[in-house]
């Protein structure tokens, strides 16, 4: 069984280790057939040229700054109203909630065209907020946080209001803290999204100083770098490493929130 | 927009019979505030989603372009004109079928990789076991652009899988410039993308599965394949329906890795649906792309419903 497994992840994980591996390379030795496995004359000059020429610094922080905004609206607006859902009963909260949900089966390309028209009315093409806005509030964080807030004991916030705490100060004392499990479950699971996120940024972001880093990624290797496969594969490992060092640390919630949710 | 919704936060109190003065004006009171947290969520889920799917909806009878952008009075109505002219293109007719083969393949095959590193990490087995979840999950967090650049490496003619091939004595094709090898190659790498995920929701389900029920079978002289058939399975057909149509939903939109790696190339071999509403939206025709999209939404619900349908009615 070791070795089934063993050879399975070696299949798994050959793609990154090709990636990583041909980053070192010279462009001739990336062209040399038959193919080499370890650089024979290894080189920087890839990683180099993304950090003095191609300004990866600039699209890294683009990417950074969408991905806190969009965890950080999702953090506070899903917990919100899924404290609303889970613990209060109000009029139309049943159709609120299916209304939510039936929205996870609508495939990104129905409101895709509508939304870029918007974006472009409001002249906000090419913007911090363009990139950000659409994400904050998700149909799975609600879900998300609903559920673990339905697990909380009504006793605890009956005995909180009968002390005369008011709903704000229940929620922000009382409930958030209980919160952690699924607030990080939902944490990392919007980073991850917005961190990859593709299609629209591409469409959203069309000047080069608005560029997140799978966007540039994507230009580049379409553009005059097409076949500049050294430079290619340097700038794959540097997208990919925060993410990957995040789930090597963080391993544990992000297989927790895979469980939970059932979405990746 | 969230007016229609936000208009409910006032109960007529004339509709709970119950309505003494006082609990009638604490209930008022908390319907209030439960809205004041609902609200931020629902404007921007009104805003962004709501109104867009409303608006594509509209859109598709109609025959709106990117030129009507400014000037939305030249826009006229036109029923279904949109739809037929769908179904008389040849180019949408192919996407479909192409979205069809990803599914009928790749669902499958991923659920079935999926299910086996699960009962292979399941299986009993104590090192380690972090350390291969952490391998087979890694795919699923990368970027598909990322990927899609070693891949395309990795994929040429005299590539890495060739050189593999070739030790084995197979001659491999030109993977991603062949009509007939390009959309399985699409396929591998979903599955390579996506079998983690579903990895962890079987081992999750795996759980589930009673031991004492194994070992009484075993004792009775059931092989592993028979106990694995009748009482694993079995246990985890709910599991197996979650999984199924979250890849059911996630596959039918298949986008990025075509628009990554072949252009929906070669002729059109790898072209999607949703890379077919793609590429009308660029063309500014926004009214066709929207009936494009949605006859893949009404395609993804009812995917889904047969799904429930047949996984359920065993029971």
């Amino acid at each position: 069984m070791y070795v089934l497994l063993l050879l399975a992840v070696a299949a798994t994980l050959l793609p990154f280790a090709w990636m990583l591996l041909g980053s070192f390379k010279t462009q001739g030795e990336l062209l040399r057939r038959p193919v080499t496995w370890w650089p024979q004359e290894g080189t920087l000059a890839n990683y180099i040229s993304w950090f003095t020429e191609l300004h990866i610094d600039k699209f890294f922080a683009n990417s950074l700054i969408v991905a806190v905004v969009t965890v950080l609206g999702n953090l506070l607006f899903c917990s919100m109203i899924g404290y609303a859902l889970a613990k209060m009963s109000f009029p139309g909260k049943r159709f609120l909630f299916l209304l939510v949900m039936v929205t996870l089966m609508v495939p990104g390309v129905v409101t895709f065209v509508p939304l870029f028209v918007m974006v472009s009315k409001l002249g906000l093409v090419s913007t911090y907020p363009a990139l950000f806005l659409p994400f904050l509030a998700s149909p799975v964080g609600v879900f998300l946080m609903r559920q673990f807030m339905l697990g909380i004991p009504d006793s605890i916030i009956e005995a909180a209001r009968i002390d005369g705490a008011g709903e704000f100060r229940i929620f922000t004392r009382v409930v958030m803290p209980l919160c952690g499990p699924p607030l990080a479950t939902l944490g990392i699971l919007t980073f991850l999204g917005s961190w990859n996120n593709f299609l629209w940024p591409l469409v959203a972001a069309q000047s080069e100083d608005m560029y997140t880093l799978p966007v540039a990624l994507s230009l580049f290797s379409t553009g005059q770098n097409a076949t500049n496969y050294g430079l290619l594969l340097a700038g794959s490992v540097l997208v990919i490493t925060p993410i990957v060092a995040l789930f090597v640390a963080l391993q544990r919630f992000f297989i927790q929130s895979v469980a939970a949710t059932g979405i990746k | 927009m969230s007016t229609t919704s936000s208009r409910t936060p006032l109960p007529p109190a004339s509709r709970s019979p119950r309505g003494a003065a006082g609990p009638s004006l604490r209930r008022r009171k908390q319907a209030l505030v439960a809205w004041m947290f609902a609200v931020p969520f629902v404007a921007i889920f009104a805003v962004f989603m709501l109104v867009p799917l409303v608006s594509s909806f509209a859109m598709s009878f109609t025959d709106f372009t990117s030129r009507d952008v400014q000037n939305p009075a030249a826009v006229s109505f036109v029923g279904i004109e949109q739809y037929a002219t769908l179904l008389a293109n040849a180019q949408f007719v192919h996407s479909m079928l192409n979205t069809a083969y990803f599914v009928a393949v790749g669902i499958p095959l991923t659920m079935a990789v999926a299910l086996a590193l699960a009962v292979a990490l399941n299986s009993g087995i104590k090192r380690f076991r972090t350390a291969f979840r952490v391998g087979f999950y890694t795919p699923v967090v990368t970027s598909i652009v990322a990927v899609a650049v070693v891949w395309r490496f990795i994929l040429q003619p005299d590539g890495l899988l060739n050189t593999i091939l070739g030790a084995v004595g197979i001659h491999g094709p030109d993977w991603l410039n062949s009509t007939t090898w390009a959309m399985p190659s699409m396929i591998l790498m979903a599955v390579w993308r996506n079998m983690g995920t579903l990895m962890i929701i079987f081992l999750a389900g795996l759980q589930n599965v009673s031991t004492e029920m194994l070992e009484a079978a075993e004792v009775d002289g059931a092989n592993a394949w028979q106990r694995f058939t009748r009482i694993t399975l079995p246990t985890l057909r709910p599991t197996l329906l979650l999984g199924a149509v979250l890849l059911s939903v996630g596959y039918l939109q298949f986008f990025e890795e075509p628009f990554v790696m072949t252009k929906g190339g070669p002729l059109d071999s790898t072209l999607s649906i949703s890379y077919f509403t793609y590429n009308q939206f660029g063309f500014g025709k926004y009214g066709l792309a929207s009936a494009a999209s949605y006859v893949l939404f009404v395609a993804i619900a009812l995917l889904s419903l047969v799904q429930f349908r047949a996984l359920r009615s065993k029971d």
